[in-house]
């Protein structure tokens, strides 16, 4: 038993070495098609190992369209590598993810940087790192703590933003969300429900920028982006990489105060799983991080959003585009 | 940065009916599939509910229709199950019984109750006296008289309950969801925006309840056809 | 046991949401979620009544546009609240008045069929009466059927005001910050907060049906309580009073 438990720990040792080290594995088996980025290597398949079919996964997810879809596609990749997978998506907020995951009832759920830093492990504004890589090693630390691990993240960063629409930019000259001082008593800001005590949200807007609204109005994450739309909301909260964002011409109001922390998006998983499940899980979270950029993730919300496909479907064909999986 | 490994492609979009969140009959028929798994477990739900719960307060009402200082306290006991708004139901069983199917039957069940023992005692106790007499007269014993006299009797009164129950059930089933056990609700929350989406998963919950109510209707018409005959007078 | 002292404990004092950030319980954030709790049911039910009632004592009156009366109710209770509530939500918006617009629809089919039903049971006898005394049309509905299906009208009345101020508990989810808050976003109360507005609803609804049904009680003439049995019963409980109602 005890000589088993060491062999694993040297060879997720080495894993972790390599991986930290330079750069990718090239194991790859041909890769997919498109060959035409200079230099390195073809982006490689996902190896399934029969040993991991033996270890339980079970992938979480909060409530909207980039968590649903990144549970889709870590579900779907660690599956491709042999494992045994389930899920549990939309689950709620992030305090309801991390208690689902603290309980043992998922096994890992993709969170967010900057949202751990606020809402679990109590950083201030002021506190906040606006560095990428700081934010995700303070984040590390913290859930260290709680005997979970946040593997490496993803390039792609999907921050909270306070969006209003063309016209009421406009009409009051917004750029900037320290613009909105002297305005938004007049305003209407709906947000989900959680925002009202985030420091990433009514609350930072509050403390940081000493703004307070005509009202606010607790509506579900989905509707973020309707109730600009039909008028209802004066300013509302958005993400980064929502497709709508574009498409019906929102103004995102820069943060000029430093409000938002840094959001890449980490895997969070339980330790006593990231153990029994070996090296290949953390090989496999790496090799799908690697295409999500920020214009991949825009493109796939794009495709549940607006194309209207199941995120389920969008995993699939993420993990096949990158050539991840053999499609 | 990095090279560009993943060869995602990106898509120009164009604004069609499904993008602008409307609603998009060619869609609807493309994508009908995505509503039969929810469908089902709707249809599971409401009948392992209504099932159970029809079990239970029918039992319940036979015992108290002889004994009968059980009805005030099963009717007020089934009442207040009756008057918790499901939702309340549903979140207050999750820290005990968990996630999933069995946390919805149970609060479906509860909501059963009520409907299903109150038509039943009230059709039992529709009898006529008369028939009943006569009934006792031809020698028939407490227990035939129930079977075969007073529960056929009964049926239009335990029908109608039936009816409601069922319906008030796939109502309620929408909101299964919020105990995790999936159904048309399900479908509504998972893109409440789409307009084609919610009315199909609407529609459909309401076709079902539509349906269930059909059927219940024409299995009562079929096994007591003296009301057919009244209800044409 | 524990948990429902929490509870108790949290309609009364205030305390830290365990999130952090804003302040939770206690009577003021309690009443500020009942007030709109109230509005929504109190409005939609003053709404649904000022149309169905009327329309269901004229239909009975006349006798006609009983398919109708009578199905109503089967049809409304075909139609899933959440359902009804999204497709408001999504062709017209979230906030108050749509919201209300919604619990209007949930609330009109029971008063409708009963008010019909209501009127259409009086005694045929008892209209001819009324009508060879020398009444007008409108006062045999006023001083004859009205007085006499009240009973009915209110049981219905009874059924849609237990099931708006049930619905009305997910009303969050359309913008409406009600009782339901608590019970659908946990994070920002706790399970004590939880629990606490699941009884204080549960409360609500108890208390309107046991009130609304003193006041049936009330408006029966007392002839018709002493009929007593399985009659009173019945229409204590609202059920349609004859076997052919029953079966349609």
């Amino acid at each position: 038993m005890r000589k088993h438990r060491w062999l694993m720990m040297l060879a997720l040792l080495v894993a972790a070495l390599a991986v930290a080290g330079c750069g990718d594995d090239d194991e790859g088996d041909g890769g997919s098609g498109s060959a035409d980025t200079a230099a390195e290597q073809p982006s490689s398949q996902i190896q399934k190992n029969a040993d991991n079919s033996s270890t339980k996964v079970t992938i979480g997810s909060k409530n909207f369209t980039e968590q649903k879809l990144l549970g889709e596609i870590y579900a779907q990749a660690l599956t491709a590598a042999g494992y045994d997978v389930s899920t549990q998506l939309n689950l709620g907020d992030e305090k309801t993810a991390l208690k689902a995951l603290e309980g043992g009832d998922i096994s890992a759920y993709p969170e967010y940087t900057g949202t751990a830093l606020l809402s679990f492990f109590g950083f201030t504004a002021d506190e906040l790192p606006s560095d990428e890589g700081e934010a995700f090693d303070e984040a590390k630390a913290g859930f260290e703590e709680k005997n979970l691990t946040a593997l490496p993240p993803t390039p792609f960063v999907s921050s909270n933003e306070v969006a209003v629409t063309k016209e009421t930019a406009d009409k009051l000259s917004l750029k900037t969300i320290s613009d909105l001082e002297g305005k938004s008593q007049d305003l209407t800001l709906y947000g989900s429900p959680e925002c009202r005590q985030r420091l990433d949200c009514k609350l930072g807007l509050e403390q940081v920028y000493g703004l307070k609204f005509k009202k606010f109005v607790p509506v579900d994450i989905a509707l973020r982006h309707e109730v600009l739309k039909k008028g209802q909301a004066d300013v509302s909260i958005v993400f980064t990489t929502d497709p709508q964002n574009k498409r019906e011409g929102f103004v995102l109001l820069e943060d000029d105060k430093g409000m938002f922390p840094p959001y890449n998006s980490t895997l969070v998983v339980r330790n006593d799983v990231i153990e029994k499940a070996g090296p290949d899980f953390a090989k496999t979270v790496e090799m799908v991080n690697k295409g999500l950029t920020d214009e991949v993730m825009q493109e796939l919300n794009a495709r549940v959003d607006l194309d209207k496909s199941t995120p389920e479907d969008v995993a699939g064909q993420y993990l096949e585009e990158s050539g991840l999986t053999g499609g | 940065m990095s090279p560009l490994l993943a060869q995602v492609e990106i898509r120009e979009r164009e604004d069609t009916c499904v993008s602008d969140n409307g609603f998009c009959p060619d869609w609807i028929a493309d994508n009908f599939d995505r509503y039969v798994d929810p469908f089902l477990q709707h249809v599971l739900l409401t009948v392992v509910a209504v099932a159970i719960g029809f079990a239970i307060a029918f039992t319940l009402a036979l015992v108290a229709y002889r004994h009968r200082w059980l009805i005030n306290p099963v009717t007020q006991v089934t009442g207040v199950l009756y008057t918790i708004p499901s939702i309340a139901a549903f979140f207050l069983l999750l820290p005990i019984t968990g996630r999933g199917f069995v946390t919805a039957t149970i609060a479906l069940v509860a909501y059963v109750l009520l409907i299903i023992f109150r038509n039943v005692l009230t059709g039992l106790d529709n009898v006529p006296d008369e028939t009943k007499d006569a009934g006792r007269g031809m020698g028939l014993t407490d227990r035939q008289l129930l079977w075969r006299v007073e529960v056929p009797l009964a049926m239009p009164e335990i029908m109608a309950g039936l009816r409601i129950a069922v319906t008030t059930t796939v109502g309620l089933a929408t909101l299964a969801f919020f105990a995790g056990a999936g159904g048309l609700g399900e479908q509504i929350f998972a893109d409440i925006n789409f307009k084609s989406n919610v009315v199909v998963a609407g529609g459909l919950a309401v076709a079902l309840a539509a349906l269930l109510d059909a059927a219940i209707l024409i299995t009562q018409r079929a096994i007591t056809p003296w009301t057919r005959a009244a209800a044409a007078r | 046991m524990n948990d429902f002292f929490d509870a108790i404990e949290f309609i009364f004092n205030e305390h830290e949401s365990p999130a952090g950030g804003a302040s939770v319980g206690g009577l003021s954030n309690m009443w500020e979620l009942m007030w709109p709790h109230l509005q929504l049911s109190g409005a939609s039910m003053g709404i649904a009544c000022a149309i169905a009632i009327p329309l269901g004592l004229w239909l009975g009156h006349i006798g006609k546009g009983g398919f109708l009366a009578i199905n109503a109710s089967n049809v409304g209770r075909a139609v899933p609240t959440l359902a009804l509530i999204a497709f408001f939500v999504v062709f017209i918006g979230v906030g108050f008045w749509n919201l209300t617009l919604a619990l209007v629809l949930l609330a009109i089919p029971p008063i409708l069929t009963n008010s019909y039903t209501g009127v259409r049971q009086v005694d045929r006898d008892t209209v001819d009466s009324a009508r060879g005394m020398g009444m007008t049309g409108a006062q045999i509905v006023r001083r004859v059927e009205l007085p006499l299906a009240l009973p009915l009208i209110f049981g219905g009345i009874r059924i849609s005001a237990v099931n708006v101020i049930a619905t009305a508990t997910i009303a969050p989810l359309a913008g409406v910050t009600t009782l339901g808050d608590p019970i659908i976003n946990v994070n920002t109360y706790g399970d004590e907060g939880r629990l606490a507005a699941a009884l204080v609803v549960a409360l609500l609804a108890v208390v309107t049906e046991l009130a609304l049904g003193a006041v049936q009680r009330a408006v029966t003439p007392k002839g018709l309580k002493l009929e007593g049995g399985a009659g009173w019963r019945r229409r204590a409980m609202a059920l349609p009073n004859n076997r052919r109602e029953a079966t349609t």
